[in-house]
């Protein structure tokens, strides 16, 4: 392989990083607190508000049922209001955050609703706002299932950016299609599968290291 | 608002009742028509099956539950009608332990005993003196940073108890808190209990279904039944002459004595055909417990008495007992009769042909 392809690929990595990074990330930033909202706000929970709930739950369940490819196109006029192009890498963002945060919101939502309702009651006790009740035992409790939820989104945001060449976003994905596809070069097409399959192994085992370090739950003294 | 004080109570329940609604099944009525005055400084036991209301009862004190009607009075605040910010300055003077600990599995058992002075705003340089103090108390100063993982059931319940003290509440709620417990360690958490009531001066009301937990530390008691009072008073007044059919069902079985097993391998709960022995549970209570029934009973009624088991211990400095004894199944209601007229609780077990 040329050294020419060689830096073809690490140029495709970082920007396949850099693109599934800030997206990851824009993502958490909205998909944690709606997902925390969602939890709390179903009947009889913390800050019970029925309808309000439900509504929100629309608008998710609305956000993750457009498949990805068409989403990337269906907003470009939003992509170019928020970025100021609708095309290249950075542009990619926009639809990949769209599609991650409310994948997150219902990762969120999920790993507050395992935790344990005593807990809640615990707090309640203790005269504890519902605002503390989410900082100080929620999200500290949620914290192991919603890092293997994060987790998950990362793994997932990885495929999806191989699907931005369609507006002209760069990444391992777009290489792919282009030299390995369009130019007929198995070799790049394997080079490309491979890194996404490392790149893929080392999210996964790392969320999975970071879930086990903040999880108190297992004895830590098991086979002592 | 109208802040009431009643002198003598920490807690006082006047005309309480509780429904719920439910799908279905439409209005469950929790409970009704309430009265009681929980003693102030006092370990008060409320006892009661599964499903009786205690749980609900006890949760009206830190307002976790709201009155349908009626009113609980807590340190001269009425709980049902207070705001939220006011509850929640109440609820800082009414720490509770629970059955299954509720403990944070995220924090060390340090950070669990802090979390209610963080939430109550405490400056941190003060929380740490406080928190070693309480982790002291309970007698947990080695594993002070734990994860409630590492923990065993009772150090569990210690570390649940540290923290509902952290706020130096006036009332202790316990619910249920032994029940997960094994025998051995129930009695030192109970112990726990028994020493900060009189330490602190604490209020401790605790809800069970164990008699043995309120003959163990509570001086007085409560008997619910299906979402009402039916005996209140002082342990000992209530042990020694148990009037409700509750009461007494739950006095029965207190001593845990059982039957030897020739006898509960025969044992039916129908009379047979032919000649049988009627196996019968006495209990004692209080001052009766001393008398010699039996050997009256034999002497004036001519009716012989097979002893099958016994233990007779104490509450307070009150003797208190379990018999298991069989007679001859014709004669068993007249003997029964006997015992009750004398103040004996009695009930059959069954039949051994
Ligand atoms: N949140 C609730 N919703 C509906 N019914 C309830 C609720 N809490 C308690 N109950 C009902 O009230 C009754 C008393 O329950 P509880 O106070 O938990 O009893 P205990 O603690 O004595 O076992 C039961 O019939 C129970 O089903
Ligand atoms: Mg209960």
């Amino acid at each position: 392989m040329s050294a020419n392809l060689i830096n073809m690929l690490i140029e495709a990595t970082l920007q396949t990083l850099y693109m599934v990074a800030i997206s990851g990330l824009l993502g958490t930033l909205v998909g944690l607190p709606v997902g925390v909202y969602l939890a709390v706000s179903q009947r009889g929970e913390l800050l019970s508000s029925p309808l309000v709930n439900k509504v929100l739950g629309l608008v998710v369940n609305a956000a993750r049922s457009v498949p990805f490819i068409i989403l990337v196109v269906a907003i470009i006029p939003f992509t170019r209001l928020i970025a100021g192009t609708s095309i290249g890498t950075t542009a990619a963002i926009v639809p990949l955050t769209i599609a991650a945060a409310p994948f997150i919101a219902r990762l969120v939502e999920n790993a507050i609703r395992e935790v344990d309702s005593g807990l809640i009651e615990a707090a309640r006790a203790m005269g504890a706002t519902p605002f503390q009740i989410i900082r100080k035992v929620l999200i500290p409790e949620a914290l192991p299932g919603i890092t293997l939820g994060l987790t998950l989104a990362v793994v997932s945001l990885i495929g999806y950016s191989a699907m931005v060449g369609a507006v002209g976003g760069e990444g391992l994905g777009d290489l792919g299609i282009r030299y390995g596809y369009q130019r007929f070069m198995p070799e790049v097409m394997l080079a490309v599968v491979v890194i996404l399959i490392v790149l893929v192994q080392l999210v996964q085992s790392l969320g999975e290291g970071l879930a086990r370090l903040v999880d108190k739950r297992a004895p830590r003294n098991r086979g002592r | 608002m109208a802040d009431r004080q009643t002198s003598g109570a920490a807690i006082t329940f006047e005309n309480l009742e509780k429904s719920f609604y439910k799908k279905g099944t439409g209005q469950v009525k929790a409970l009704e028509g309430v009265n009681l005055d929980v003693p102030a400084g006092t370990i008060t036991g409320i006892i009661g099956r599964s499903g009786a209301g205690k749980s609900t009862l006890l949760r009206m004190v830190n307002g976790l539950e709201q009155p349908t009607s009626g009113t609980v009075t807590v340190a001269g605040h009425d709980v049902g009608r207070a705001g939220a910010a006011e509850l929640r300055r109440i609820r800082r003077d009414v720490g509770m332990i629970f059955q299954h600990f509720n403990l944070l599995s995220s924090r060390t058992v340090y950070g669990n005993v802090a979390l209610p002075l963080e939430i109550a705003g405490l400056p941190s340089a003060e929380i740490k003196p406080r928190v070693d103090d309480l982790i002291a108390r309970v007698g947990l100063e080695q594993l002070s940073g734990r994860y409630p993982a590492e923990l065993s059931g009772g150090q569990k319940q210690r570390v649940g108890i540290a923290r509902a003290l952290a706020t130096k509440p006036k009332v202790l709620l316990s619910d249920e808190a032994t029940s997960a417990l094994d025998p051995e360690t129930t009695q030192t958490v109970l112990k726990l209990l028994a020493d900060i009531n009189r330490d602190l001066g604490l209020t401790i009301l605790l809800i069970t279904h164990e008699m043995a937990v309120v003959r163990d530390i509570a001086s007085h008691v409560a008997v619910i039944d299906g979402g009402r009072i039916v005996e209140a008073g002082t342990t000992y007044d209530v042990f020694a002459d148990p009037k409700h059919p509750t009461t007494r069902s739950f006095l029965s079985g207190i001593t845990g004595i059982t039957l030897p097993s020739f006898v509960s391998h025969r044992l039916k709960a129908e009379r047979p055909q032919g000649h049988s022995e009627e196996v019968i549970r006495i209990t004692f209570a209080g001052r009766h417990a001393t008398d010699p029934m039996l050997a009256k009973l034999t002497s004036e009624l001519g009716i012989p008495v097979n002893i099958l088991a016994g233990a007779v211990e104490e509450i307070g400095p009150h003797p208190f007992g379990n018999l298991l004894v069989s007679v001859e199944a014709d004669r068993g209601p007249e003997a029964r009769a006997y015992l009750e007229r004398h103040n004996l609780l009695t009930e059959v077990l069954g039949y051994v042909g």
